[in-house]
């Protein structure tokens, strides 16, 4: 029974992670409607960044969270100005939007990457913070997993509120919803979006901070992000931040119960198997709404 | 992205000078630099390994022989000049590479590329345009076959099966010591290495009489080992095997310390042997065991270890670093003996001569390297090697590991 209950926890924590390293992407391919392919060496950016402040300054991650997430926000504000808002001008169709955004943020991979390589070298990184055990439910559990499945669970929750209660977050959802329209009822679009896509940067940097606390990385990892997180979006719905942490929830559960009881060598099986039933019964995600 | 480094050529020519006429004396005929080319993996999934194991020693060689004003040759010294290409751990670039490095930048060596598939990769291309290959961070069983097939291929860190003998002689000493009982628990990541690991340790383990009582495969990437970590303590397994690479490895001795699972043997894979193990784990890595090892008493290593430190800022692993720096210095002295850039010399010295590398005398037998450290343990903050016990050096393992502390 114990070993249950812990199975369960640790599931619950990994799930946790997955949908905070997935919240970001939620935003900018949900609303902005940028499939960003370089979410993931954002990620590993944000993990580097904490790296540098812990190392270099002995500014713990928590507090490095203040001054990393501010500043993702205006780097994604100004890739998104810059880099971004061109491509959306052209765009003739949210398809051909879709199509050129994979593509230029398809090189802006490799710019990050290069950045980071060029920074701090390809070699492996791993630093250790607030690595205590914390006795819960009769299992064992890392408090920095534990702070980060909190972290995901209360950013989760007040973005959640956000977008349900507030002006500017209900402009966002009727983004999400249909731009067109949103326009036609006096939403600024673009605006909106841009907002959107560097809110989605800040949370990807938050994500990548706190992870960066248990994972071992190095500046060629990113895409390994970008794929969870793309699996967790589109199985939770495009744009739904509740689908997000819901898919991330299960996908952890069914990663660690097949683990434990079945074989850890079908995890990644167990994950696809998942993802194809869940687009099976629901082609639109777990929460997403059939367009058209 | 190619680099050329023109090679200077230094008044501070080291002792080895005195074995050489001054480099202005240039002969007629004799070339102006040695050309030595290679493709490594600057980026992509291989660049963790290649960037901690391969580039600094490549690069502080260079230096260190241009520095010295180059390699001597009859009775004179030929700089170093270096054509570098990023093979973005892929096969097909790394290939693409040492063909032009064989046939456009006409490379008069070619070093070899980091790890086992792209050591296989290049092979057949170096074995037709004659280049020695001395791959120095490739482990693969059919390494005494492709030193059959390639004559000109030397491969120096020995067979997944070997490493696992390793550990299973020093474990059945152990066993027979009444120290550990004979249940072992093993976990391995399914990618190459970790099932050649894994298959050598299954047949090793049986044939010495132990029972594995958990035996399981992950999929490359997991990170998060607290399950498997659960089902392994729960064996009553006194012997715990990680056939693991780097990121794996260190989840799961983080993972083991805070969930408190601490058998009287601890084995972890690749990535063990990284300062970064150290640096992360700091007296906890004590007792911890792994693949690899080195004899950190020896002044030869001790004086590795400082000039790495000086070169790269950081100090290298204590698995394949210094075999890939002694496939260097056997090089030099086989390009040394053989009088210059005689590929087909080289090879047949590399194939009979003995050298005197940082890893002490080395000898090849049939291309392979056969005395290397198989099995590693930190202990007093260096990595020592504890097995074979014949080896000069040999530590005595430290069993059981002592318990975690916290952090």
């Amino acid at each position: 029974m114990e070993a249950v209950a812990g199975t369960l926890l640790s599931g619950v924590v990994l799930g946790g992670m997955y949908g905070l390293v997935a919240l970001g992407l939620t935003l900018q391919y949900g609303i902005a409607r940028i499939m960003n392919l370089a979410y993931g060496e954002f990620l590993v950016a944000a993990c580097f960044a904490a790296l540098w402040l812990f190392t270099a300054a002995g500014v713990s991650p928590l507090l490095g969270l203040l001054l990393i997430v501010p500043a993702a926000f205006l780097l994604n504000l100004l890739v998104y100005r810059i880099f971004l808002a061109p491509l959306v001008r052209r765009a003739a169709s949210p398809a051909a939007l879709e199509t050129d955004s994979i593509l230029a943020t398809f090189g802006l991979l490799f710019v990050v990457q290069g950045a980071m390589l060029a920074a701090f070298g390809g070699a492996y990184q791993n630093y250790s913070v607030l690595a205590v055990p914390v006795p819960l439910l009769g299992a064992v559990v890392p408090a920095n997993r534990l702070v980060a499945l909190l972290f995901a669970v209360a950013i989760g929750g007040a973005l959640f509120l956000w977008l349900a209660r507030t002006r500017a977050g209900t402009a966002l959802r009727g983004v999400a919803v249909n731009p067109v329209a949103a326009q036609l009822v006096g939403i600024d679009v673009r605006r909106a979006a841009a907002l959107a896509f560097a809110a989605g940067g800040a949370l990807v940097a938050a994500g990548g901070v706190l992870v960066s606390m248990f994972l071992t990385f190095n500046a060629a990892m990113g895409v390994v992000f970008t794929m969870k997180a793309l699996v967790v979006v589109i199985m939770g719905g495009v744009g739904n931040l509740l689908g997000c942490l819901v898919a991330g929830l299960l996908l952890g559960l069914a990663e660690t119960a097949v683990a434990a009881w079945v074989d850890p060598g079908l995890t990644l099986a167990a994950t696809y198997a998942l993802f194809l039933g869940v687009l099976i019964a629901r082609p639109a995600g777990l929460f997403g709404r059939v367009a058209r | 992205m190619t680099t050329t480094t023109i090679a200077r050529r230094s008044a501070l020519a080291g002792a080895t000078a005195a074995l050489c006429a001054p480099a202005l004396a240039r002969g007629q005929g004799a070339p102006a630099a040695i050309r030595i080319g290679y493709a490594i993996s600057k980026t992509g999934p291989n660049a963790g390994g290649a960037s901690i194991t391969v580039i600094p020693n490549y690069e502080m060689w260079v230096r260190d022989v241009n520095a010295a004003g180059g390699i001597c040759s009859g009775a004179m010294r030929i700089p170093l000049q270096v054509v570098e290409y990023d093979d973005r751990s892929n096969s097909e670039d790394c290939v693409r590479a040492v063909e032009r490095l064989v046939n456009q930048d006409r490379a008069d060596f070619i070093l070899a590329p980091w790890g086992t598939a792209l050591n296989l990769a290049v092979g057949p291309i170096l074995n037709r345009a004659g280049y020695p290959q001395l791959a120095h961070t490739a482990v693969t069983e059919r390494a005494p076959e492709l030193a059959r097939r390639w004559p000109n291929s030397f491969w120096l860190l020995g067979t997944g099966s070997q490493a696992a003998n390793g550990l299973v002689e020093l474990l059945k000493t152990q066993r027979e010591a009444g120290r550990i009982n004979d249940a072992v628990a093993m976990v391995a990541v399914a990618d190459g290495f970790g099932i050649d690991l894994a298959n050598g340790m299954r047949g090793a383990l049986q044939r010495a009489g132990f029972r594995l009582a958990y035996d399981r495969s992950y999929p490359i990437g997991t990170q998060d080992m607290t399950p498997i970590l659960a089902e392994a303590a729960r064996q009553g397994a006194d012997t715990f095997i990680a056939c693991s690479y780097p990121p794996d490895t260190l989840a799961i001795t983080e993972q083991a310390r805070i969930s408190g699972f601490n058998p009287k043997v601890f084995y972890t894979g690749v990535g063990t042997a990284f300062p970064l193990f150290r640096q992360r784990f700091g007296d906890n890595a004590s007792g911890i065991m792994g693949i690899g090892g080195w004899n950190a008493d020896s002044p030869k290593v001790q004086d590795y270890l400082r000039r790495h430190r000086d070169f790269a800022g950081r100090e290298p692993d204590r698995w394949a670093s210094s075999i890939c720096y002694a496939s260097l210095e056997m090089l030099q002295q086989a390009i040394e003996r053989a009088g210059g850039p005689n590929r087909a010399a080289v090879i047949r010295e590399l194939q009979t001569g003995s050298f005197d590398t940082v890893i002490g005398e080395v000898k090849l037998e049939n291309n392979l390297l056969t005395r290397l450290w198989l099995t590693g343990q930190w202990q007093e903050g260096e990595f020592y090697g504890v097995a074979p016990s014949s080896m000069p050096g040999a530590r005595q393992p430290v069993l059981p590991k002592p318990a975690w502390r916290a952090a």
